[in-house]
């Protein structure tokens, strides 16, 4: 531990689950205490997994699309996300979208709403003073790691591998998440979803940042099909929401609170 | 597929670019007066700084105690679409963070500038090695690619 003394204690996990890799750092509380809320915060991302996987043939996501099951026999989960996803489509007209090929597919919002979750899990243990869960890229914190330091979230720079295109700060507010939707990881593939093949954008990275990740990660979804006029005039019009978009030309673009949320 | 499409033949400057240069020349300039740049305080220099009258007088400077972070405020500059005022943080001898104080907002034309501007200069300031962050967003990665990923080396620093 190189903490200085009198920080509050770090438990820190990584998770491989989801297809993807869930950073935790949960700072003060009992470690013990933590660590055991840490179990049931991966327990439940594991669970969220095999509910709504498509890959898995016996989700019961995959059996409610096959029709057999009904929302009502599945998990009390199904309909929350559900009810999340269609909230999602109205709010972004329709560029989120939690169908696929005509197919229910809410899985674009499972990963943000499983990390905000697992991270709000975590904050209620006692004395638990900062929570920060990355969800494959998309974060989530609470609190604060330190009296006086906030969380700070590098926003990864989609044109220059290994470098920041920006530095977002939790400072003066209890709850942020930023989240990015790009395609310098797994290439073209967001789905635009009114001609159901991939997005014509000229962006190669959105980063949404507001309270929730459960919303500002199917918001960075949306205007990352929108393209960067109309997502960013879109963003700005969300209110407590503010976004960071790069075009393929390697312009940066931003609403215009963005500034008070850089550290 | 399509965004790498569009990156290959989407390279030339922009109106845009060149309508923000002046103003990054501006702030450039501003931040080489600084007292405390240090050799390792590198600004991206983006643009070559062009003939303008930078007035010289001295920024003023707190110093943050103990913790070898420094906080400096330079002038605000004139330029030709308004005052342009940065404050930088230097940690370590180098250059953390760039955070414009006072830019100009007075029309659309303007917020364009800016939206463009200075995110461009903060962006040439940061790299994740100093920036004292505790976690990187960006595009979903797989489980292989977390290996790769700036996430991946903070958490193996920090695990």
């Amino acid at each position: 531990m190189d903490e200085p003394a009198g920080a509050p204690a770090a438990v820190r996990h990584a998770e491989e689950v989801m297809g993807t890799v869930f950073s935790f750092d949960v700072r003060g509380g009992r470690p013990e205490a933590v660590r055991e809320t840490l179990a049931a915060a991966v327990a439940g991302l594991h669970r969220a997994d095999a509910l709504f996987s498509t890959y898995r043939e016996d989700s019961e996501l995959t059996r409610l699309v096959r029709g057999e099951l009904t929302v009502a026999r599945c998990a009390p989960e199904m309909a929350e996300v559900l009810e999340l996803a269609a909230e999602a489509e109205r709010v972004s007209e329709g560029w989120f979208s939690p169908r696929y090929q005509g197919e229910l597919d809410p899985t674009g919002i499972v990963k943000g709403w499983a990390a905000e979750r697992a991270a709000r899990l975590l904050a209620a243990v006692d004395g638990v003073c900062g929570v920060s869960v990355n969800g494959g890229g998309d974060v989530q914190m609470l609190g604060a790691p330190e009296p006086q330091r906030p969380w700070r979230v590098g926003v990864a720079d989609p044109l220059r591998p290994g470098g920041l295109a920006a530095v977002v700060s939790a400072a003066g507010v209890d709850e942020l998440s930023v989240a990015t939707s790009g395609t310098a990881e797994r290439g073209a593939h967001i789905v635009d979803p009114r001609t159901g093949r991939p997005a014509v954008t000229d962006l190669v990275s959105v980063t949404v940042v507001g309270p929730r990740l459960t919303w500002v990660d199917c918001w960075a979804t949306a205007a990352f099909a929108m393209g960067s006029r109309a997502g960013l005039a879109w963003l700005e019009s969300l209110p407590g929401v503010e976004g960071l978009l790069i075009t393929a030309g390697d312009e940066v673009r931003c609403t215009g609170g963005l500034a008070e949320r850089l550290g | 597929m399509l965004a790498v499409h569009a990156l290959n033949k989407n390279r030339p400057l922009r109106r845009i670019v060149l309508a923000s240069a002046a103003t990054v020349s501006g702030m450039v300039l501003l931040l080489s007066l600084k007292p405390h740049a240090g050799p390792a305080l590198a600004v991206g220099s983006p643009a070559p700084a062009p003939t303008s009258s930078s007035s010289g007088a001295s920024p003023g400077t707190t110093k943050a105690p103990a913790t070898g972070t420094s906080t400096v405020t330079g002038d605000s500059v004139q330029t030709r679409w308004g005052p342009v005022q940065v404050r930088v943080t230097i940690s370590g001898g180098r250059l953390t963070d760039v955070t414009a104080v006072t830019y100009p907002t007075q029309n659309p034309r303007d917020q364009e500038i800016n939206s463009y501007a200075i995110p461009q200069l903060r962006r040439e300031a940061l790299d994740a090695q100093s920036a004292r962050i505790d976690s990187v967003s960006g595009a979903t990665y797989t489980s292989d690619g977390y290996r790769r990923s700036l996430q991946s080396a903070l958490d193996s620093a920090g695990l």
